[in-house]
């Protein structure tokens, strides 16, 4: 690990200003980062602790009858708030597909949206690496990428996001509040993190000094109909090769409000507008769900040893579209696939 | 650079370290693990890989499991922590979940050991695990390359059976 400075910040305000100096990085859970910096990946000059800010550890209901998520608080009590458990029950499940109790109990909400790919070049500093190190190329694409994306990836970059708790958060709508030199403003979750395009290095719209305050789930959660459907190589602890995240509304057979998103086949979690419109107002059937899946991966492209992600992927929707249209979600305990 | 610097580039940390308040300087680099172990001898709790993938260096903080490998110590700033030094009661008595392991021949080798029995008195405390499968996905932050999983699972169950009663 580099040699850095260390400060403690006492306000959201005091963070965002020591945050926005060049080298500066936001510690609080520190799973991913201590992880990178042990790698010499992220060498920041200067920790900036916020740990101790006020007020960002609380899950609130809001007046719009959603919820509020602090950006501290950790991924344990997000996973087992009753509220969550009883309103994004979604939520919760993809929370406790990912990671360990002793890693989800320091993981914060914040942290979890800023973690970054676990690309074994990204994390290799003695390979180039766009993300790492911008123009230096990349060499998972000729490379080994079984891991790696099969949409919306670039001639650059086809880094994934790690994230389970993401896939969630963007099939729920949430809202990322930040705080920064500007001001406070609210970033849609379709638009916080970024495709790589030819800025790979950038994961996310964060600006400079933008500290994350906070997550905001809308009312609609869909308690009855969802599913978090994750595929990886060993049953527990392995990040997702595909997974599928869905919340439904059904009337009798008919599918009202759908959403659906990818996790571990692209740099965000992937959601398609005209895929989810396919659903709405239908009878939910297998023959439906595998058209809106074949419209989800139309632009799908392997890239040798991650092709196989596409059929996966395929099948990985119309199953989890299956579940949650049937109220019968996939267990993260029992991991057999019903 | 040494690894264990004084003077300007340490900071003032206040730590409970299995009961007793200590008053420490630390590196702003320095992890709870290299802190237990380095600075304050106690070496049950051990390093395995580093990066919190094994679960080897797991210990209590402010009662919940953690990965020290993966905490910078000076974040923590007025924690409690408990190591599998802090345990055994007075007199040595073993905790439950140590007499349990014993009991079960839960490991081989011993090295993940202490990390194992941190987390899965952790596991009792929280409530969330009953069924064999439930300890085994709520374990699986704990890797045992001697693969004593069976045994291990046993000692668990035996341990929340005897809470049960």
């Amino acid at each position: 690990m580099n040699r850095f400075s260390y400060v403690r910040a006492t306000d959201v305000a005091q963070a965002a200003r020591e945050a926005g100096a060049p080298a500066a990085k936001i510690i609080a859970g520190g799973t991913n980062l201590v992880d990178l910096m042990k790698y010499d990946v992220e060498r920041p000059g200067r920790l900036v602790d916020i740990t101790r800010l006020p007020g960002l550890r609380a899950i609130e209901d809001a007046a719009d009858g959603g919820l509020r998520i602090g950006a501290l608080v950790t991924n344990t009590e997000v996973a087992y708030d009753r509220r969550v458990e009883a309103r994004y029950p979604l939520l919760s499940s993809t929370i406790l597909a990912g990671a360990t109790p002793q890693l989800r109990n320091s993981a914060t909400t914040g942290g979890n949206l800023l973690q970054r790919t676990r690309c074994y070049y990204f994390y290799d500093v003695g390979t180039p690496c766009n993300k790492r190190e911008p123009g230096t190329g990349c060499p998972a694409i000729p490379g080994v990428n079984r891991i790696h994306a099969v949409l919306g990836a670039s001639e650059h970059c086809i880094a994934t996001h790690p994230s389970d708790m993401c896939v969630a958060m963007a099939a729920l709508e949430a809202v990322v509040r930040v705080s920064g030199p500007g001001g406070e403003r609210a970033i849609p979750f379709a638009e916080f993190h970024r495709l790589p395009g030819d800025a790979p290095e950038r994961d996310t719209n964060l600006g400079r000094g933008e500290v994350v305050t906070a997550v905001e789930l809308p009312a609609r959660g869909f308690p009855a109909h969802y599913t978090y459907l994750k595929l990886r190589d060993r049953h527990s602890y392995a990040f997702a090769l595909v997974s599928v995240a869905v919340g439904m509304e059904m009337d009798g057979g008919r599918i009202g409000e759908a959403r659906f998103a990818l996790g571990g086949v692209a740099h965000k979690p992937w959601r398609d507008p005209e895929a989810e419109a396919m659903l709405r107002g239908q009878a939910a059937s297998r023959d439906l769900f595998e058209r809106a899946a074949e419209r989800t991966l139309r632009g799908a492209k392997g890239y040798g040893h991650n092709t196989f992600k596409i059929e996966l992927a395929r099948r990985a929707i119309v199953r989890a579209l299956e579940q949650a249209a049937a109220g019968t979600p996939q267990s993260q305990v029992d991991k057999r696939i019903r | 650079m040494p690894d264990h610097p004084t003077g300007s580039d340490t900071l003032p940390l206040s730590l409970t370290v299995n009961g007793e308040a200590r008053q420490l300087r630390v590196a702003p680099w320095t992890t709870l693990l290299d802190l237990l172990r380095e600075d304050l001898g106690l070496i049950g709790t051990k390093k395995g890989c580093d990066h919190g993938q094994c679960g080897s260096c797991t210990v209590l903080l402010d009662g919940k499991r953690a990965n020290a490998c993966l905490v910078l110590a000076v974040v923590k700033e007025g924690s409690n922590v408990t190591t599998i030094e802090g345990l055994a009661g007075p007199g040595g008595a073993l905790h439950p979940m140590q007499a349990a392991f014993v009991e079960h021949d839960a490991f081989q080798c011993g090295y993940c050991t202490p990390g194992q029995i941190c987390s899965a008195v952790a596991l009792v405390e929280e409530g969330r695990a009953r069924t064999p499968d439930e300890i085994r996905e709520h374990m699986s932050g704990n890797i045992c390359r001697c693969g004593a999983y069976p045994n291990i699972v046993a000692a668990i169950e035996q341990v929340l059976a005897e809470n049960a009663r």
